[in-house]
């Protein structure tokens, strides 16, 4: 059975992958659909949703077409989000990879260093690392990337220990394999499985982290993004909620999304690890 | 020797990747009270799917035909008054001997079958229910039917998988004891510790209150014994149970075996692979062979006359301190 | 001359916090195409010597001589050179190769590292390698979990003599085998023993397959070793109460009317 198949064996992972899809599209559609400025003005101030057809999620305070803010937004929180993740997923590999190794002052070195990042409340590291540097789009992935590298850098860490001891890394070694190529070659892949488990978890929260650098208005000013909308939205919440709570619900979305499909990954890789 | 266990036609295929995987081909066997049979054969010959389907442990997904029919005395340690089943299956002639006291019930089993007969084995045996093991059975047939724990003691291969790292060894024990015979759990903690002294662990109060990862593995399998005992089973199975330690520690395992099947008047199964291991033990010997009964017979009746050729085979592929070394055969070597 | 010489060798761990000698002042010899058999109740060092000689481990003391250099003085690029005479076969097969291996891969490996054979004669040798182990050249392309047991172990074995050792090392390498693969397995060894000239430093705690396959016996217990000699003879009549503890627990057929022998 294929693992495609295995994976789309529950309805959580179906639906998942669903909005998965959608925002994958959504992102990509933007330029094609939307392809000015999003930040331009389309219309009236305030026009309320389903009242214009070109104009269908209505405008906000400045006159800005929603959907066409809600679709850019999409491929900014993708963009940060997926960049973010894979960042800190290899910067945590790697770390918890070279400790595991490494053993002795090494290892000791650099669980010290991921402790300290680890006591510092991530969002306020990813703030206070934008504060600084000021707020662009590479900034903010490095930001987010630097507030959630530990995690994996643990899991790395554990795995390639308990791997280390295992009698088909011994028999690498009797047959004269180089330390590298074992440790990259051997140990790495089958290290990876667990901490790739992570990333749902960490895109989901990088999203997020995006959404609430941008609210504080700490998101690339140049970029439309939900945070931001929400943000906007808040000053007018009260005469028009709609928007605070169309992009609030694509970021609920996107996030449970996120999970969701994860879990499913994780479902269909754990069957196939206790068949074997 | 009244027949306890009467195994009819028992055939079961295991379901992977949608193809049927046939594990049992039709096996016919009469297990009798208190004697000490050993199931051998080599990897994949099906001796612990027969083991599994006796304890009513078979995994979900299992195709089962076939009958499981039981003899079990009336002081099977049954608390509630006997009942006789209203309908009796048809191998009830096949068995014959079911004297008075006795409580005949049989499981038929696989499609098709008769419903009109009362199965509760036949829904877990096909795999359709979850449930775990403690509480497959029916409560109102509960005397009619082996119920694992208290009937059935099993003892695995690797005793790690059948205790639990987190809880303590006496508690383990105890909680059997204390499901099984009603026991308080003050009681039930002293019989842990009893049944610790009669599996000759060393400090039964300090093993009480030790946990798995702190015993040998030869010390986690007699604490397995323990628990599988606890209940005082009419049928004790054992897995496989001393193929994962080292000789010395296999001899004393078989040795414990053997005293307490002998002390309590248990049945005992015994599976293994080394055919010299269970002629130590066993007064019959089963040979399974791709799924079938290849041979039954006296223990010594199997190691010095085999009747078929695979026995045979199995005799003179075991490597004796008599047996003729490999080295002489090839020639001098070295 | 003597393949392998350990001498004085001694490994100690922590037990509680408290060190213990797993392996305690050990010496032996293993001569070319000689079987010398580890036998011992569990914990009493097997495995830890195993790991000493193949220098997974380093010793607390001791010496090891091989094919007539100071084994424990090679380090790097040399020690992974000397290796390619120094194989080993491990217990659990499965346990032994990268879950993501196949049966080709596990024997490119040794080919490759130790520039064997060039990338194009690889499949080749590959092939003849499978074949020297009595397997069909079709599982090449399986991967290492889709053959059995017995098959595993063999290509275990084909791996172990691709570099043309010397000396391997079995631990435990047939006891979770059937008896009837067992026996397959045994008679390779002594096949490939009488042809390549291989010695093997045999661990078991079965004193019936080491009475079939080895030619010496060194007897352990609790990291020191209790009495060595003659295969047959110490096992024929052990004189430490180790030796007798175990030929007393090895099962015993007792066939009286169609004897074997
Ligand atoms: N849960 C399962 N799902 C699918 N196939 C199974 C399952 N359990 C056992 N089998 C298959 O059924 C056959 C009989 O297995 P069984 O475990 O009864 O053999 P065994 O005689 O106990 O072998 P061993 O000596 O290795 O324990 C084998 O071919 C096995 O692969
Ligand atoms: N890495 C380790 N750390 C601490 N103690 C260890 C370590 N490896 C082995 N030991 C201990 O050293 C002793 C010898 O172990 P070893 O594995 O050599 O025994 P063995 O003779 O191979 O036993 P078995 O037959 O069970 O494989 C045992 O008491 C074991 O617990
Ligand atoms: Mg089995
Ligand atoms: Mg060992």
């Amino acid at each position: 059975m294929s693992r495609l198949h295995r994976f789309f064996r529950t309805p959580e992972a179906i639906a998942g992958a669903l909005i998965l899809a959608l925002l994958v599209a959504m992102a990509l559609a933007a330029p094609l659909l939307f392809p000015g400025d999003p930040q331009a003005i389309a219309g009236p101030a305030l026009l309320p949703p389903f009242q214009d057809w070109s104009l269908p999620l209505g405008t906000d305070r400045l006159g800005r077409d929603v959907l066409a803010e809600l679709f850019h937004g999409a491929r900014t929180s993708l963009a940060v989000g997926l960049a973010a993740a894979a960042a800190a997923l290899l910067i945590g590999a790697a770390v918890g990879t070279l400790a595991g190794f490494a053993s002795g002052l090494l290892d000791e070195v650099l669980m010290r260093v991921t402790d300290a990042f680890q006591t510092v409340p991530s969002f306020l590291l990813a703030l206070a690392f934008v504060s600084i540097v000021g707020p662009s789009l590479g900034v903010v992935v490095a930001a987010i990337a630097l507030s959630a590298w530990t995690g994996p850098a643990r899991v790395a860490r554990a795995e390639v220990l308990s791997i280390r001891e295992r009698d088909y890394v011994a028999g690498a070694r009797i047959i004269g394999m180089h330390p590298l190529e074992i440790a990259f070659r051997e140990v790495l892949p089958n290290a990876l499985p667990p901490v790739l488990a992570l990333s749902s978890v960490i895109v989901a929260a990088a999203i997020l982290t995006e959404a609430a650098l941008s609210f504080l208005g700490l998101g690339d000013p140049n970029r439309v993004t939900w945070g931001g909308m929400i943000a906007e939205g808040r000053t007018v919440l009260r005469t028009a909620p709609f928007l605070s709570i169309v992009p609030g619900v694509a970021l609920v979305l996107t996030v449970l999304g996120v999970y969701l499909a994860g879990e499913g990954v994780v479902e269909s890789t754990a069957v196939r690890r206790s068949l074997s | 020797m009244t027949v306890l266990l009467s195994i009819r036609d028992l055939v079961i295929a295991y379901r992977r990747d949608g193809i049927e995987v046939p594990a049992l081909k039709g096996v016919s066997l009469e297990v009798l009270a208190g004697e000490r049979l050993a199931i051998i054969g080599e990897s994949g010959s099906g001796k612990s799917t027969l083991a599994l389907a006796v304890a009513g442990l078979l995994a979900r997904g299992a195709r089962v035909g076939g009958t499981i029919g039981w003899l079990l005395p009336a002081s099977a340690g049954a608390k509630a008054p006997l009942s006789v089943l209203p309908d009796i299956s048809p191998s009830r002639g096949e068995i014959g001997n079911s004297g008075a006291g006795s409580l005949l019930a049989t499981s038929k089993i696989g499609e098709g079958g008769d419903h009109s007969v009362i199965s509760p084995l036949e829904g877990e045996m096909s795999g359709r229910t979850e449930r775990g093991a403690k509480d497959r059975q029916p409560s109102a047939l509960a005397t009619s039917q082996p119920r694992l724990g208290r009937d059935i003691g099993f003892v695995f291969q690797d005793p790690s998988s059948s205790l639990d790292p987190v809880i303590p060894i006496g508690k383990q024990i105890a909680e059997v004891a204390r499901t099984h015979l009603d026991l308080t759990w003050p009681d039930a903690y002293t019989k842990a510790k009893t049944l610790l002294e009669r599996v000759h662990l060393p400090n039964p109060d300090a093993t009480l209150r030790a946990y798995p990862h702190q015993l040998s593995g030869g010390q986690k399998q007699r604490v397995a014994i323990a628990a599988a005992i606890a209940a005082a089973p009419k049928l004790l199975i054992a897995d496989e149970a001393t193929s994962a330690i080292d000789t010395i520690v296999q001899a004393e395992i078989v040795a414990l075996i053997r005293r307490l099947v002998a002390e309590d008047g248990m049945t005992l199964i015994f599976i293994s692979h080394d055919i010299a291991l269970a002629t130590t033990l066993a007064d019959r010997i089963a040979v399974l062979r791709h799924g079938e009964l290849v041979e039954l017979g006296e223990a010594r009746q199997i190691i010095e006359a085999p009747r078929h050729a695979y026995t045979r085979a199995l005799l003179d592929a075991h490597l004796g301190l008599d047996a003729k070394p490999l080295l002489d055969r090839q020639g001098a070597s070295a | 001359m003597s393949l392998l010489a350990v001498s004085n060798l001694a490994k100690r761990y922590r037990r509680g916090g408290k060190p213990f000698a797993a392996v305690d002042d050990i010496s032996f010899e293993i001569g070319p195409a000689e079987t010398l058999a580890l036998a011992g109740p569990s914990g009493s060092g097997k495995s830890t010597i195993a790991k000493l000689v193949l220098r997974l481990i380093e010793p607390d003391a001791g010496r090891i001589d091989f094919e007539g250099g100071d084994f424990l003085a090679l380090s790097g690029a040399a020690l992974r050179t000397r290796r390619a005479r120094l194989q080993m076969v491990f217990q659990d097969p499965l346990a032994a190769f990268n879950p993501r291996a196949t049966v080709a891969r596990v024997l490119d490996d040794p080919l490759r590292i130790y520039n064997i054979a060039s990338r194009a004669e690889r499949p080749r040798r590959i092939a003849a390698l499978l074949e020297r182990v009595g397997l069909d050249t079709s599982l090449a392309a399986r991967a290492i979990h889709e053959i059995s047991g017995g098959q595993r172990q063999r290509v275990a074995i084909a791996r172990a003599i691709a570099t043309r050792p010397s000396l391997i090392v079995l631990d435990e390498a047939v006891s979770a085998l059937d008896v009837s693969v067992r026996g397959q397995i045994l008679e390779l060894l002594l096949d490939l023993q009488r042809q390549e000239r291989i010695a093997y430093l045999f661990i078991s705690h079965d004193l019936g397959v080491i009475r079939a396959v080895a030619h010496r016996v060194v007897i352990l217990d609790a990291g020191r070793i209790a009495e060595s000699g003659d295969a047959r003879a110490v096992i024929a009549d052990p004189q430490s109460a180790v030796g007798k503890a175990l030929v007393a627990a090895t099962p015993k057929l007792v066939r009286t009317s169609q004897d074997a022998s």
